[in-house]
C-alpha cells in the first residue's frame, strides 16, 4: 500500500504508530474527557462515547479550560492517553503543553481532509514534524 | 526563538531541573507561535489547583523544586479550607488537596485561591501590562476589560512563566493580534445574566477569533463584563473580546480591517440559553466567577427584599474569594442569617461537594457550560441573580 507523507510542525517530540481516531471538533479536555478512561463524555461531541486512549488522535485542537493540559498528563499517568496527537489547525497552548509535559508525540498544521482517514494506521513523527498515512 | 545567554543557560539546565522544565515549556510555546523572544511579566495566575481537576497530575507540581520570581496567585481549589468537613469533603480528598496546596506554597505562591485575582487589589495589572495568566475567565477579563496583555495560558505554562518571570512574545501581547476578527451585533437590551447567555453564544461561534461586540443601548458594568468574560471563555478558545464604546481598546475608532464575518444575536437566541430544565431546581449557586464586593452586597439586598426575615427553603451557595469575604463581614453575616452558605477558596464547578445535585439554578453562563460536563450531567437553568434569590424562598 502506498504511504502518504504529510508535513507539519513539531509540537512534542517522539514517534508513534497506531490506528487513527478523527474528530472534526475541538476538544475541551477538562470536562469532555474522562481522565481515568480516556472516554469522551461530552454528549455534544462527535466522538461521544469513544475512547481516545491508544489511538492517534487527529483533531482541530483544544478549547475550554487550560487545566486540560493536566488532564492530558493524567491520561498518560493512567496509561489512557492517545499514542500521539495530530492537530489539523495551528495548535493551542493547552494541547501543546499537555503533550510536552505528558511526553506524547504531537504535530500541528497538518493539512488533511478528515474524510480520507478511515481507521487506517498513522505514523506520527513529532521529532521531525510529519505524519504518514499507511 | 532568540534566547539571551542567561535564558540559554537555564534552558541547558544550569539553574536546575525545575527552571529547565519551565524554560522548555516557554521555548516550546514560543517556537510554535513564532515568538522572537521572551518578555518580562508582572504577575502570573496559575490554574490547576483543585484536586478534582488536576487529579493525580499534582505529582508534576510536587516534583518542582524552586521559587516563583513574580507575584503569583492561585485559582480555586476543591474545598473551603475551614468548612471542608461541613461540605461533606472526604478526608482522603482533603489530604490530597492539602498536598496540592502545599506543593504550590513551597514554590512561593500565595495560597489564596480565587478565579478573580483582579478584584483582590494586590495584583491589579494596568492597561498595557504584560502578564501570564491561566483561568480563561480571568484572561478574558484582564485582556478585554483591563487592557492588560496575556495569552490564554495553560495551567503549566502560567506556572512556567511564574518560575522564569517571562513569557514568549506572541498572540495577545501584540497590537495586531488584539484587533477584532469578527463582529457580533446584539439587537436587544441586556442586563445581568443576559451577559452570561451572550458570552455562551459568542464563544461557540467565535472559536479563536477576537469578537467586536456591538450592543444596542446597553452599558454593562464590571460584574456583567465578568460574566461575559467567563462565558466566552467557557465555550470558546479566544482570550479577548471588545465591546464597542465600553472596553478600553474599543473606545473611539476601532481598526476593523481584519473583520471577516458578522453575526447577529437576537433576544430569541438568548432565550434559548435560558431554556428550562423542566424540573424544580434542588440547589441555587451564585459566584462563578467568584462574587465581587458589589455582587455580595446585591445578594444581601435581594435577600432582604425577598426573604422578609424568613430562611431560604433550598440549598443556596454563594462563592467568593476569602479576602472579599473578610472585607464584607457584616454583609456575609447577614447573608448567612438567611440560611445561605458563603463558601471561599473553591466553587461549585471545581469542588466534588456538589456533584449529587441533579438540577441547579444559577446566574452564570460559565456554569451553564461546565456543570453538565464536570458535575455528572446535572441540568443547569440560567436565570437572573434576582430570580435566583426569589426561587430560594419558594
Amino acid at each position: 500500500m502506498e504511504v502518504v507523507r504529510i508535513p507539519g510542525r513539531i509540537v512534542s517530540k517522539g514517534v508513534a504508530t497506531g490506528p487513527a481516531l478523527v474528530s472534526r471538533q475541538r476538544i475541551s479536555f477538562l470536562g469532555a474527557v474522562d481522565p481515568k478512561t480516556g472516554v469522551i463524555v461530552d454528549r455534544s461531541h462527535d466522538l461521544y462515547g469513544q475512547s481516545i486512549s491508544n489511538r492517534i488522535l487527529i483533531f482541530p485542537g483544544g478549547k475550554g479550560s487550560t487545566v486540560g493540559s493536566y488532564v492530558i498528563y493524567q491520561l498518560k499517568l493512567h496509561a489512557k492517553s492517545p499514542l500521539a496527537m495530530v492537530i489539523t489547525n495551528r495548535v493551542d497552548t493547552m494541547v501543546a503543553v499537555g503533550a510536552i509535559i505528558a511526553e506524547i508525540p504531537a504535530v500541528e498544521s497538518i493539512e488533511l481532509n478528515p474524510d480520507r482517514i478511515r481507521n487506517e494506521e498513522v505514523l506520527v513523527n513529532g521529532t521531525e514534524g510529519y505524519i504518514e498515512l499507511r | 526563538m532568540y534566547l539571551t545567554r542567561e535564558e540559554e543557560r537555564i534552558y541547558e539546565g544550569e539553574a536546575g531541573w525545575t527552571k529547565k522544565k519551565a524554560m522548555e515549556i516557554l521555548v516550546a510555546i514560543g517556537d510554535l507561535n513564532e515568538a522572537p523572544g521572551l518578555i518580562p511579566v508582572e504577575s502570573a495566575h496559575v490554574s490547576g489547583v483543585s484536586y478534582k481537576t488536576i487529579g493525580d497530575a499534582f505529582v508534576f507540581i510536587e516534583n518542582l523544586d524552586d521559587r516563583v520570581v513574580v507575584d503569583t496567585t492561585l485559582n480555586p481549589m476543591g474545598m473551603d479550607r475551614s468548612l471542608w468537613s461541613d461540605m461533606g469533603i472526604t478526608k482522603e480528598f482533603a489530604e490530597r488537596q492539602n498536598r496540592v496546596l502545599a506543593a504550590y506554597s513551597r514554590l512561593g505562591i500565595s495560597p489564596e485561591c480565587t478565579c478573580v485575582p483582579y478584584l483582590l487589589g494586590s495584583v491589579r495589572p494596568e492597561r498595557g501590562s504584560h502578564i501570564a495568566w491561566a483561568e480563561s475567565s480571568a484572561v478574558l477579563f484582564a485582556n478585554s476589560v483591563i487592557g492588560a496583555r496575556t495569552n490564554m495560558e495553560g495551567a503549566p505554562s502560567a506556572l512556567a512563566a511564574a518560575l522564569i518571570g517571562k513569557t514568549p512574545l506572541y498572540g495577545l501581547h501584540l497590537d495586531d493580534k488584539r484587533l477584532p476578527r469578527m463582529r457580533v451585533r446584539v439587537d436587544c437590551a441586556l442586563t445581568d445574566a443576559d451577559y452570561g447567555a451572550l458570552g455562551y453564544l459568542i464563544g461557540d461561534v467565535a472559536e479563536d477569533r477576537v469578537p467586536l461586540i456591538e450592543l444596542s443601548g446597553s452599558q454593562p458594568d464590571g460584574d456583567e463584563l465578568k460574566h461575559l468574560s467567563a462565558a466566552i471563555g467557557a465555550t470558546g478558545a479566544v482570550g479577548m473580546y471588545h465591546v464597542k464604546g465600553v472596553t478600553p481598546e474599543a473606545i473611539g475608532d476601532v481598526d476593523e480591517s481584519y473583520i471577516e464575518e458578522e453575526i447577529e444575536i437576537e433576544r430569541h437566541d438568548l432565550d434559548g440559553v435560558y431554556e428550562n430544565c423542566n424540573n424544580e431546581p434542588e440547589v441555587i449557586a451564585i459566584g462563578c466567577p467568584h462574587c465581587s464586593h458589589s455582587e455580595l452586597k446585591q445578594i444581601c439586598r435581594y435577600l432582604r427584599s425577598e426573604g422578609g426575615g424568613e430562611k431560604v427553603r433550598k440549598d443556596v451557595f454563594v462563592f467568593t474569594a476569602r479576602r472579599i469575604r473578610d472585607r464584607l463581614r457584616a454583609e456575609v453575616r447577614e447573608i448567612e442569617r438567611y440560611g445561605v452558605k458563603v463558601i471561599c477558596d473553591t466553587c461549585y464547578v471545581v469542588s466534588p461537594a456538589f456533584e449529587h445535585y441533579r438540577s441547579l439554578l444559577t446566574n452564570s453562563g460559565k456554569m451553564k457550560r461546565y456543570v453538565p460536563l464536570i458535575c455528572a450531567g446535572a441540568c443547569v437553568q440560567l436565570c437572573s441573580t434576582e430570580e435566583c434569590i426569589k426561587a430560594a424562598f419558594v
